[in-house]
């Protein structure tokens, strides 16, 4: 099971996650679920709208940057936010993902709002494998 | 605090020299009082060496009082780079594009406002939208959102949402030259065709101000801003290019990643990629970027629409008559092409900042006709609890810091660790006993922008007004605040 921890002491204006995944796909299906909770309360999103992602890059780390930058860029053209995710990557080369997301529109009634994410930097960012599964460090321009 | 080498060279100004770091090409320079220096998180001082690496850079990396750790530049950081042989890197202007103040002052008082606070703040809430996933009242098409590329603000009064003198108001009077549509992708206009007039979140907001009791510092320039006594209301604004900025810095963060190496270029963060400015990477960012600054003062401009439409309404007379003018607007996160003379030649230089503002003083031609006597108004956002300041650009400034001075208080805390300090809803209460009405769209982001976690603002504006890169003039307090 991947788990992701908010990471303080970096670039205190903005938000750094550590995630850790059994494996790619765990690693980031977890990103996914981490960014959802920056944005919202996950469990305030209605899970009535199913989309699927496919995305390719030269790299599994630029591969991690495209994900989360689709679903930020998906947070803004249509207002939707996913709180269940599974994702499929393959390390390619070219790396590939193919990933299923529910979710629903941010309904301003009922979501409880939390920060809204400007973009994923490049700053720390790392995607690393470790002794089992995988590891990456992403910070969220807020 | 850092182990860096950090000397002293003038009062407020310290400096890394070049041999502190393999790959400096010119020193780093901090502009801080010792306080605010020894509070300086690590990551400054690593960030503003790094800048010192890339190439073209002129004279010195530069970091304000208000400087903390962000990502690529540091926050409050300033570099200059030669546009023959110099890069632009979107690691120093920052997602949000001119992100940028704006204030507006008004014939009313506090007692007059007072009484009605809250149905004001009420009001701008609704009809200002803030927060994720928010969208405004002005839907745009694709061709209608290149128009604002183009024309910024000016789009904005040729189609009602504002008043023609605000746009002399504006820096740059509100249109950069040199946006080019053609390199905006078709995600940014996504993004970005129903956010104008949107706030955001973070550490954007809206509020109403007040000048306090001994807030004028300087009455004969507060004057020539229209700040005339103590109790006077203004109304402020802080917010940037929205989505679409996001996304343009976003799809070139990306490219310049891939291309920088086919230019023999290397950064110490991968955050600081970058392109020669003179390269078709380069141009192109810059064409996107400025068309992004564009938009932003648009957006600032339609907010100004709406505040305008609820004033009106609540006091229940012609905005005009309200006396809401636009005393300025600034951007602190942008690239422009300036000319600046260092060691005694006058260069083009695409000077970055990034939460940093310019700060031109008397004289200078950029300076509005209004203005030019006393220089550049300079706004100073500070937290939603303490208050902000407005400041005026100093000739000094140009010959220290390429005319530029600080943007904020600059964060000190973590936004986790300010959530841990106080519940949102206890702040909002606490804020409320004291006088200021908060309305905000996320309640967690209200506890995340406390004001215990920035620096003290007085001690940011002293800095400057010491060093001269920028002078006191008016202190503000807040007493309404609408946050994303």
């Amino acid at each position: 099971m991947g788990r992701h921890e908010f990471v303080e002491g970096i670039a205190v204006a903005d938000c750094a996650v550590e995630i850790v995944g059994d494996d790619l796909d765990d690693l980031f299906a977890t990103a996914a679920m981490a960014l959802a909770e920056i944005m919202v309360d996950p469990r305030t999103i209605r899970q009535i709208i199913e989309r699927r992602v496919e995305l390719t890059a030269p790299s599994l780390d630029l591969l991690l940057f495209d994900w989360l930058s689709e679903l930020i860029y998906l947070k803004d053209a249509e207002q939707l936010v996913f709180a269940s995710v599974s994702a499929r990557v393959s390390p390619g080369p070219p790396c590939r993902l193919t990933a299923r997301l529910v979710g629903g529109p941010i309904d301003r009634e009922t979501t409880a709002l939390r920060a809204d994410p400007k973009a994923v930097t490049f700053h720390q960012f790392a995607l690393e494998p470790r002794d089992r599964g995988w590891r990456a460090r992403v910070v969220i321009d807020i | 605090m850092t182990t860096m080498k950090t000397i002293p060279v003038g009062d407020c100004v310290w400096e890394i020299p070049a041999s502190e770091k393999p790959g400096m090409l010119v020193p780093a320079r901090i502009y801080a009082s010792e306080a605010l220096l020894a509070r300086m998180d690590e990551g400054v001082f690593e960030q503003v060496t790094n800048v010192a690496c890339l190439p073209g850079i002129v004279r010195a990396a530069l970091c304000m009082p208000d400087g903390h750790w962000g990502y690529g530049f540091p926050i409050g950081g300033v570099a200059a780079f030669r546009a023959d042989t110099g890069v632009i890197s979107p690691g120093g202007i920052g997602f949000d594009i001119n992100c940028g103040m704006r204030v507006l002052k008004t014939n009313l008082t506090e007692a007059e406002v007072r009484p009605r606070l809250t149905e004001l703040v009420d009001a701008l809430f609704v009809s200002v939208p803030s927060g994720v996933g928010s969208t405004g009242f002005v839907r745009l098409s694709a061709d209608a959102l290149r128009e604002v590329m183009r024309d910024g603000a000016r789009w904005c009064v040729q189609h009602g949402y504002g008043w023609p003198e605000d746009l002399e108001a504006t820096e740059g009077g509100g249109c950069l030259p040199g946006a080019d549509p053609e390199q905006v992708s078709e995600r940014a206009i996504a993004r970005g065709r129903e956010q104008l007039g949107t706030l955001g979140s973070g550490n954007h907001y809206l509020e109403i101000q007040v000048v306090p009791p001994g807030g004028i510092h300087d009455p004969k320039v507060a004057r020539a801003f229209g700040i005339e006594q103590p109790g006077q209301v203004l109304v402020m604004l802080h917010c940037g290019s929205r989505g679409f900025g996001h996304q343009i810095g976003t799809d070139y963060l990306r490219k310049f990643d891939q291309v920088m190496r086919g230019y023999g270029i290397t950064v110490r963060d991968r955050e600081l990629a970058c392109a020669p400015f003179r390269s078709p990477e380069g141009q192109a960012y810059f064409g996107a970027m400025t068309a992004a600054a564009n938009a932003a003062f648009a957006n600032r401009q339609v907010i100004t629409h709406r505040v305008r439409e609820v004033c009106g309404r609540v006091f229940g007379k012609d905005p005009r008559d309200l006396g809401l003018e636009v005393i300025y607007d600034v951007c602190h996160n942008t690239a422009k092409l300036e000319h600046h003379t260092v060691d005694g030649e006058s260069l083009q230089l695409v000077v970055h900042r990034k939460g940093a503002t310019r700060s031109f003083g008397p004289g200078a031609p950029d300076v509005p006709a209004r203005y030019r006597e006393v220089g550049q108004p300079v706004i100073i956002g500070g937290s939603m609890e303490t208050g902000s300041a407005l400041l005026v650009g100093t000739a000094h400034a140009m010959k220290e810091t390429f005319g530029s001075t600080a943007h904020g208080a600059g964060r000190t805390m973590s936004r986790a660790q300010a959530k841990r300090q106080v519940w949102g809803e206890t702040l909002i209460e606490q804020m409320a006993a004291r006088g200021i009405v908060v309305r905000a769209a996320s309640k967690s982001g209200v506890a995340e922008e406390a004001g215990f976690a920035y620096k003290n603002l007085d001690e940011v504006v002293d800095a400057v007004h010491r060093l001269d890169i920028s002078r006191k003039v008016v202190s503000l307090t807040p007493i309404g605040n609408i946050k994303g």
